[in-house]
C-alpha cells in the first residue's frame, strides 16, 4: 500500500538526517519506526505526510508515487496541545478537516459524533481542548484523524507526553480503531516495548545519517494485552533483538 | 442547629469583603476627587475650580437640552458627536488597513522584505507633524481629521498584527497542511485565530492613540469638536468650560476602553482560559 524506495532527506547540504530508508506497508498493517533518539524519524514521518520534501528518494501510495501532501492522509502530533485549535472546541476541532471534504452536513455531523464516541469522548464535543487532560486532548486528535476517515494514520510519537497508565489505554485505543475503522498506521515511537505491543511489523532505524536496519515482524497473536503479550516469550525475543539492533554501535556500511 | 446564623454569616462576609474590593478599587479616586474638591475651594483660583463647578457646568454644555433630544444640549451635537464620529471613522480605518496588510506583511516574505523599510521610516514620523500635509492635501475638513487619525494610530495595529501572524504555532500550520485546508481556511481558520490576541493588544493601543490624535487634530483649524472647543474656551477664558472638556475627554477614553475590554473578554475567552492552564501546570 505504501512503499518507501531509497528515501534520503538532508535539511542543509552536508547535513544528512536519514541517509537510504526502505520499507513498505501493507493495508490493514501497524507498522512501527523505531529507532535512537536524533536518527530522524520524525524527519521520516514528516516527509511521508508529504509536509517535507524528500533530498532523493521516492513515496508510492497505492501504486502513484506522491507529491505535496496526499489526500486520504491523517496526523497525529506529539504536541497534542500545539497541534489541537485552543480556540475551537473539541467539536469544532474534529470538525474542521471535514469541512473542506465533499461531504453533507448531517454526514460531517455524523462522523463527528462517531469518532468522538469511538475514543470515549462522548458529551466532551462542548469543551474546549485546554479543559481536558493530556490523554483526553490526545484523543481528541485521535478522534479527529478517525472523522477524516483516513486511508493512512501516521502517528509521531503520540504517547510520548502522557502518563503510564494513560499510555497503555492509548496503545489499546490504537489497535482498536485499526479494527473498526481498517485504517493502516504508521507510528513513530523511541519507545521498543511499544513498537512491539503496537505493530504487525516494526521497522528498525540506526542512528543519523539513518538507514533500516532491519524490519521485525512481531508475529503476537491479536487480540493483545498489555500484561499477558508482554509476558509471552515471543514479545521478549523481539524486544531484546530490536533493542540489540539499535545499541550496536556502528551501522553496517552501505 | 440550624443553618441560619452561618448562613446569614455568610451573607454579611460577602458584602463586607464586596464593601472592601469596592473601596480598594474606587478608594483612591473618591479621596483624590474630595482632596481636588478640597484644595480648589481653599485655593479659589478662578483657573482651577472645584469639581462641582465643573460638574454642575458640564450638566449645562451636555445635559440640558429638551426632552425630545434625550435631555442632551447643544454641545453634545456641536462637539461631542462629530468628535467621537471622526474618532470612531479614524480608527476603524486603521483597523481596516491596519490588520489584512499586517496580515499580508507577515505572512508573505516578500511582501516583509518589500514593506518593513518604508514602515520603520513612516512610523517614526509623530502623527501631528503631519497635520500641515494634511491640511494641504485634503483641506481643513472632517476627512483630514479621520485620516490624521488612522494615520496616527495604525501602527500599534500593524506591528502587532505583522507579529501575531508571523509567529503562528508550525505545528498548527502542520496541522492544517496534513488535513489539506485550503489557504483561505489556513488564513481564517488558524493563522487569524492564532494573531487574535497580538491583533486585539495593538487595536487596544490604537484606540488610546486615536482619542489623543482626536484631540490633536481639533486643535488645528478647525470650528468645532471637543479639542476646538477645550482650546477656544481658554482663549475667551471659560476655565470651567476648559475643566469640563478635560474630564469630558477622561470619561470618554475610559468608557471606550472599558467597552474595548468587554468586547477583547468575549473574543479571547479561550485565550485567558488556555494560559490560565498554562500557568497553573
Amino acid at each position: 500500500m505504501l512503499k518507501v524506495d531509497g528515501l534520503h532527506h538532508a535539511y542543509l547540504p552536508g547535513q544528512v538526517v536519514t541517509e537510504n530508508v526502505t520499507f513498505d506497508v501493507q493495508a490493514g498493517e501497524i507498522v512501527s519506526i523505531v529507532g535512537p533518539s536524533g536518527c530522524g524519524k520524525t524527519t521520516l514521518l514528516k516527509v511521508l505526510a508529504g509536509l517535507l520534501t524528500p533530498t532523493a528518494g521516492t513515496i508510492h501510495f497505492q501504486g502513484e508515487a506522491i507529491r505535496g501532501v496526499p489526500a486520504g492522509f491523517a496526523m497525529v502530533f506529539q504536541e497534542y496541545g500545539r497541534s489541537l485549535l485552543p480556540w475551537a472546541t473539541v467539536e469544532d476541532n474534529v470538525e474542521l478537516p471535514l469541512k473542506y471534504q465533499p461531504i453533507t452536513a448531517d454526514e460531517r455531523r455524523g462522523r463527528v459524533e462517531q469518532s468522538l464516541g469511538a475514543v470515549g469522548l462522548n458529551g466532551f464535543g462542548g469543551h474546549y481542548p485546554w479543559q481536558l487532560s493530556g490523554g483526553m486532548q490526545q484523543r481528541v486528535a485521535i478522534a479527529r484523524a478517525i472523522a477524516y476517515q483516513p486511508k493512512l494514520l501516521l502517528m509521531d510519537e503520540p504517547f510520548a507526553s502522557v502518563d503510564a497508565q494513560t499510555r497503555a489505554d492509548l496503545e489499546d485505543l490504537v489497535a482498536a480503531v485499526r479494527d473498526r475503522f481498517q485504517i493502516t498506521i504508521v507510528v513513530v515511537t523511541h519507545d521498543i516495548d511499544e513498537a512491539v505491543y503496537l505493530s504487525d511489523r516494526v521497522v528498525v532505524l540506526s542512528k543519523s545519517p539513518s538507514i533500516v536496519l532491519d524490519v521485525v515482524a512481531t508475529g503476537l497473536p491479536r487480540p493483545r494485552d498489555q500484561i499477558t503479550t508482554k509476558a509471552l516469550p515471543q514479545f521478549v525475543a523481539n524486544r531484546s533483538a530490536i533493542a540489540r539492533l539499535i545499541r550496536r554501535p556502528e551501522a553496517p556500511a552501505h | 442547629m440550624s443553618a441560619g446564623p452561618s448562613k446569614t454569616g455568610g451573607i454579611a462576609h460577602r458584602m463586607l469583603s464586596a464593601l472592601q474590593s469596592a473601596l480598594i478599587r474606587y478608594g483612591l479616586g473618591i479621596a483624590l476627587i474630595l482632596l481636588w474638591q478640597y484644595a480648589a475651594t481653599r485655593a479659589g483660583s478662578i483657573f482651577f475650580p472645584p469639581p462641582s463647578e465643573i460638574l454642575h457646568r458640564a450638566g449645562e454644555l451636555w445635559l440640558s437640552g429638551p426632552p425630545n433630544r434625550l435631555f442632551l444640549g447643544d454641545g453634545v451635537f456641536q462637539d461631542v458627536i462629530p468628535s467621537v464620529i471622526r474618532l470612531l471613522f479614524g480608527w476603524a480605518l486603521a483597523v481596516a488597513i491596519g490588520v489584512p496588510l499586517g496580515i499580508l506583511i507577515g505572512r508573505s516574505r516578500i511582501a516583509s522584505d518589500l514593506a518593513n523599510p518604508s514602515l520603520q521610516f513612516l512610523r517614526a514620523i509623530p502623527g501631528p507633524a503631519l497635520i500641515p500635509v494634511f491640511i494641504i492635501l485634503l483641506g481643513t475638513e472632517t476627512t483630514m481629521r479621520v485620516s490624521l487619525i488612522a494615520f496616527g494610530s495604525i501602527w500599534p495595529i500593524l506591528l502587532n498584527t505583522i507579529e501575531g501572524t508571523r509567529t503562528v504555532d508550525p505545528v498548527q500550520l502542520d496541522t492544517a497542511r496534513a488535513y489539506r485546508l485550503p489557504a483561505h481556511a489556513r488564513l481564517w481558520r488558524i493563522v487569524l485565530p492564532a494573531a487574535m490576541p497580538k491583533i486585539f493588544a495593538g487595536v487596544r493601543v490604537s484606540l488610546a492613540l486615536a482619542v489623543i490624535l482626536m484631540v490633536v487634530s481639533e486643535l488645528v483649524a478647525s470650528t468645532n469638536g471637543i479639542g476646538y472647543r477645550i482650546q477656544n474656551a481658554q482663549i475667551v477664558f471659560l476655565l470651567t468650560d476648559m475643566w469640563c472638556g478635560i474630564v469630558l475627554l477622561a470619561l470618554l477614553g475610559y468608557t471606550l476602553n472599558w467597552i474595548f475590554l468587554k468586547v477583547e473578554d468575549r473574543a479571547l475567552g479561550w485565550y485567558r482560559g488556555a494560559r490560565g492552564r498554562a500557568a497553573q501546570s
